[in-house]
């Protein structure tokens, strides 16, 4: 009788989708995870049921991999589901492991999302003002949809998480790697991030036209300039965040002439992405003049949204005042 | 006893709360924060006492750290600026290491800035809790020691370089003396006599001068500048550019037989020395009493520079000596020195600045340095008193406070005037018999023997009036003011306007910092006031000392100051270098910032926010180095690094985190 074969659960909660193509990007790789591991749960792809889960002992699920940032009460559930039948519970993508894209969603008070969703959007039509959260009565009984709660969170601050896959989305390679190590025989520490502990820099293919000092008199947008395919993009002008963002994508933005725009997360010694990110970028700034550093900066559109864009719900400030 | 270093082994915190005589006990409640400190997790033992910097007030902590084997020690007193060294002393001497402490300031952050005593004991117990969290994780550290270079430099050769180059050199010490004119001397040079004694000033300077010129442990570098300076305290790099004087200095031998042969028979520029109220060659010494004597060359004068065509009659009369070399260019060089002694004085108030007073306008309105030069037993005038006509002045008016306590212009006081107004007062009228009006604002005469002075010229029938001058004006409104300046002023004590006419008017110009004061502060990493001013590390307990260790400040650079005072900052200042060279080496405090190698991702961020140049970027590597030496702990490069790999010793984010944490938990 052939050992039984490790267990693994993927999950989806406020995401976009990307993760799960994520998953399915190893392509090839795929076939080794399941050739070492049974998927016993994938509601994108494979019929199982949240009843299923309920049915399996608890820590019987070696890994769950969770995409997505926690902000129903479903969601909630289930992440607390999954973290008793997991002896692994892995927060995979930005928005699991700091808040994500969602998380900007922390800029804006629940009520006024509602607001803006249910009646102000311009694609809205809505005349009976019909909200969420009215029960409904029907033949199977009373039904409510899930509590949209005030604010987003990451998974860690809803439940105990044991690792953390970064990325929007995580890469092949951070993937494949991170699904290998959990099912070998040396397990990282807890609360490890599964991708190298440094900064984007180390393995950016522009690393050497990084000039000594970067001097800036404006801050630009990719649209704006014709990009130099072969030049550091922060002497460039462009707000690369880089230099302040966890290694292990190979630069892959920057390979597509784009900036990096933090998605995986500061390296381990940094408590707060956004505020070291701003702290670095305001360095290159080339004025003593506050006038004329105002207007440097007033070449950041949208500070708040850059220099946090993945990491709010996560980061010490969490989120606008008052939300 | 359990391991004080050994991070594994729960902490054991002493919490000691100062009252500070009543300093801080009459605005907090001392006992009671003490009692809270005790409650506090971690902490054995926490006491109060009257003054915790005190013998006994020390000798607690050591006892406590003895018998209650603690690791930790929380004072919470006054600044670590003033307190600090005291207590790491304590914690020494009682065998665990100096940065096992934190200081909590409660006297100027607490007693001293509030007055309910409620309010102000609940912040003393956040602030004591902060620290509390924050001194657990503490990491035994230890002082790095640097040796120190002997040779000291002194920049600037006026009186207050000289002394202190000359005090130095006498100790045993090499000292690098540079002057950028081309001779030593500076502003005393060109007074005759000084006040209040009329000392001679030629008679008691030229032979510091001469001493330092022949001086075995000076070298003297005139018409030179530091172009540079790199290194730290112990151990500076410094280039020195030597503008060409078209001489061999070690072949002139100043004797002057090339200016005497100089084509041109009499002097046609401007004499620099008398401020322009003489002519000179194109080869000149700059005074008879020059140190060195060694002539030079103005290119600008010399035909040979402008047509080639010069007979050189000089390279004849030089001779065998050969010493004349019009391809001579600026050479730079290189030294190495342990201390730097900045003296590059002042410059006095550009009198034109007050169109009022009518300087440039009327040729008889002279500055009061003009007046040291014509007073000068070997000035232009060989020390006779006459107008730019020849004629000798009957009455004279000397305008004090010009370019100082001005809002217009500078609004310090330039502390020299009112002294030597009166010491020019009493020359003019014992040269001349001239009637002289002295046009003060107050008089400051305080300092020995200065107030004596005063009083003689009052008895020696010089007039006095109070009030600032409104202006002077050629505009006769009265026969008798027919071809003389009128000096009108509101007499304030006498409580009307005055008209005095007078054939020569002194404006008793003020003293302003070194135009370039702010280059050369740039250049030695030190600071100024606003006005230009260099600035001490403090007024009363460090006077010549900057904020850039080895690095020190003597004479008027500093602000305005007369001879005496010049003088005895030079010798502070060279009793501080000298006793930095004396130690041999530096401790360093050991609060710096290194970068985590393995995590660097060579970003380069770091390199140019240093305000200390302290930090390099490996080119092997490709990582950034922190040299420790250089840097101040400023903690920029710490805050800066975007991917958290230099950290700061003392300054851990994990240390300020736990502060933080502490001072916003609910008591």
């Amino acid at each position: 009788m052939t050992r039984e074969k490790p267990k693994i659960a993927f999950y989806w909660c406020a995401s976009c989708g990307g993760c799960e193509e994520a998953v399915v990007d190893v392509a090839e790789q795929i076939l080794d995870v399941v050739a070492a591991a049974d998927i016993v749960f994938w509601p994108v792809a494979l019929d199982f049921k949240r009843s299923d889960v309920e049915q399996m002992p608890d820590g019987s699920i070696l890994a769950t991999f969770l995409n997505g940032a926690i902000r129903t009460s479903e969601q909630e559930e289930m992440a607390g589901l999954l973290r008793r039948k997991s002896k692994y519970l892995v927060a995979f993508g930005s928005c699991s492991h700091l808040g994500g894209i969602p998380g900007l969603a922390n800029f804006f008070t629940r009520e006024s999302i509602l607001q803006a969703v249910y009646f102000d959007a311009p694609t809205t039509e809505n005349p009976d003002r019909v909200m969420p959260g009215l029960p409904l009565n029907d033949r199977h009984g009373e039904l409510t949809l899930p509590y949209f709660s005030d604010r987003v969170r990451s998974l860690d601050q809803v439940v105990e998480v044991d690792y953390y896959v970064p990325g929007c989305p995580p890469q092949p390679k951070i993937v494949t790697r991170a699904v290998l190590t959990l099912l070998g025989e040396h397990p990282p520490t807890k609360g490890s991030v599964l991708a190298p502990d440094e900064a984007l820099c180390t393995e950016c293919p522009r690393k050497d036209s990084k000039p000594d000092k970067i001097a800036l008199k404006a801050f630009r947008r990719p649209q704006e300039i014709q990009i130099d395919e072969t030049q550091c993009l922060l002497a460039q002008g462009l707000l690369c965040l880089g230099p302040a963002t966890r290694a292990g994508c190979e630069a892959r933005c920057v390979e597509g002439n784009m900036p990096c725009t933090g998605c995986c997360g500061a390296p381990g010694r940094v408590r707060e992405q956004g505020a070291k990110a701003l702290s670095a970028i305001a360095s290159l700034i080339d004025s003593q003049d506050e006038s004329e550093i105002d207007q440097i900066l007033a070449t950041i559109p949208d500070p708040a949204g850059t220099f946090y864009r993945y990491s709010l719900p996560a980061s010490l400030i969490h989120n606008k005042r008052g939300v | 006893m359990p391991d004080a270093h050994n991070p594994d082994t729960p902490p054991r915190i002493g919490v000691y709360v100062c009252h500070c005589g009543t300093n801080i006990a009459a605005t907090i409640d001392v006992p009671a924060l003490a009692e809270y400190a005790a409650g506090l997790p971690d902490v054995v033992v926490a006491r109060e006492y009257k003054y915790m910097c005190s013998d006994p007030g020390q000798e607690l902590i050591r006892q406590d750290i003895r018998e209650h084997n603690l690791t930790r020690i929380v004072v919470a007193s006054c600044s670590p600026l003033m307190h600090e060294p005291t207590f790491r002393g304590a914690l020494v001497r009682a065998g665990i290491n100096a940065f096992f402490l934190q200081m909590v300031n409660i006297r100027e952050h607490v007693s001293w800035v509030h007055t309910n005593k409620e309010e102000a004991t609940a912040k003393a117990k956040d602030l004591v809790r902060a620290a509390v969290r924050r001194v657990r994780l503490h990491k035994p550290l230890e002082k790095r020691r640097v040796e120190i270079k002997p040779e000291v430099l002194v920049v600037g050769g006026g009186i207050a370089g000289i002394h202190a180059a000359l005090t130095i050199a006498n100790s045993g010490k090499h000292v690098y003396l540079v002057e950028r004119q081309p001779t030593i001397g500076g502003h005393m040079a060109l007074f005759d006599k000084t006040f209040p004694t009329l000392d001679c000033a030629a008679c008691i300077l030229t032979p510091k001068m001469t001493a330092v010129g022949s001086h075995p442990n000076i070298t003297l570098w005139t018409y030179a500048e530091v172009a540079a300076v790199e290194g730290y305290v112990g151990n500076y790099k410094v280039k020195v550019r030597h503008k060409p004087r078209y001489i061999v200095e070690d072949l002139c031998i100043g004797c002057q037989e090339c200016v005497e042969a100089c084509v041109y028979k009499e002097g046609r520029w401007a004499d620099e020395f008398n401020l322009g109220l003489s002519k000179r060659k194109p080869i000149y010494l700059p005074f008879p009493q020059a140190v060195p004597q060694k002539v030079l060359i103005d290119p600008e004068a010399c035909i040979e520079f402008k047509s080639h065509k010069c007979k050189k009659t000089c390279v004849e009369a030089c001779g065998e000596r050969k010493a004349i070399d019009f391809k001579q260019e600026a050479s730079t060089e290189e030294i190495d020195v342990g201390s730097i002694i900045v003296s590059t004085g002042f410059k006095t108030f550009a009198a034109h600045r007050n169109a009022c007073y009518g300087y440039g306008v009327y040729p008889n309105v002279y500055t009061s340095l003009e007046v040291e030069r014509l007073v000068n037993a070997s000035g232009p005038t060989s020390g006779e008193i006459v107008l730019r006509d020849g004629t000798t002045p009957k009455m004279v008016g000397i305008i004090h406070c010009v370019g100082s306590r001005d809002h217009n212009t500078n609004r310090w006081c330039s502390k020299v005037c009112c002294m030597y107004s009166l010491k020019l007062a009493h020359l003019i009228r014992e040269r001349t018999g001239a009637e002289v009006y002295n046009f003060y604002i107050d008089m400051r005469t305080p300092g020995k023997g200065y107030e004596e002075f005063y009083d003689r010229l009052l008895d020696e029938g010089v007039h006095f009036i109070r009030g600032r001058v409104a202006e002077v004006a050629d505009w006769p409104i009265h026969p008798s003011e027919e071809g003389k300046l009128v000096i009108r002023a509101e007499d304030t004590l006498a409580g009307f306007v005055r008209r005095i006419p007078v054939d020569m008017v002194v404006l008793s110009v003020g003293l302003e910092p070194q135009s370039d004061a702010r280059d050369v502060r740039r250049l030695f990493n030190i600071s100024c006031s606003e006005e230009g001013w260099f600035l001490e590390r403090h007024p009363k307990l460090a006077p010549v000392s900057t904020f850039t260790d080895g690095v020190f400040i003597a004479g008027a650079c500093q602000g305005p100051k007369d001879i005496p005072d010049s003088v005895a900052q030079a010798g502070a200042a060279a009793a501080e270098a000298m006793a930095l060279a004396d130690a041999k080496y530096v401790e360093l405090e050991p609060y710096t910032a290194h970068v985590i190698e393995d995590a660097c991702s060579g970003c380069k961020t770091c390199l140019t926010i240093c305000p200390y140049t302290a930090i390099a970027f490996v080119e092997e590597t490709k990582k950034a180095r922190v040299n420790e030496v250089l840097c101040k702990g400023c903690g920029t490069c710490a805050a800066t690094c975007p991917s958290g790999s230099i950290e700061q010793n003392l300054f851990e984010d994990q240390e300020i985190f736990e502060e933080v944490e502490g001072l916003l938990a609910y008591a």
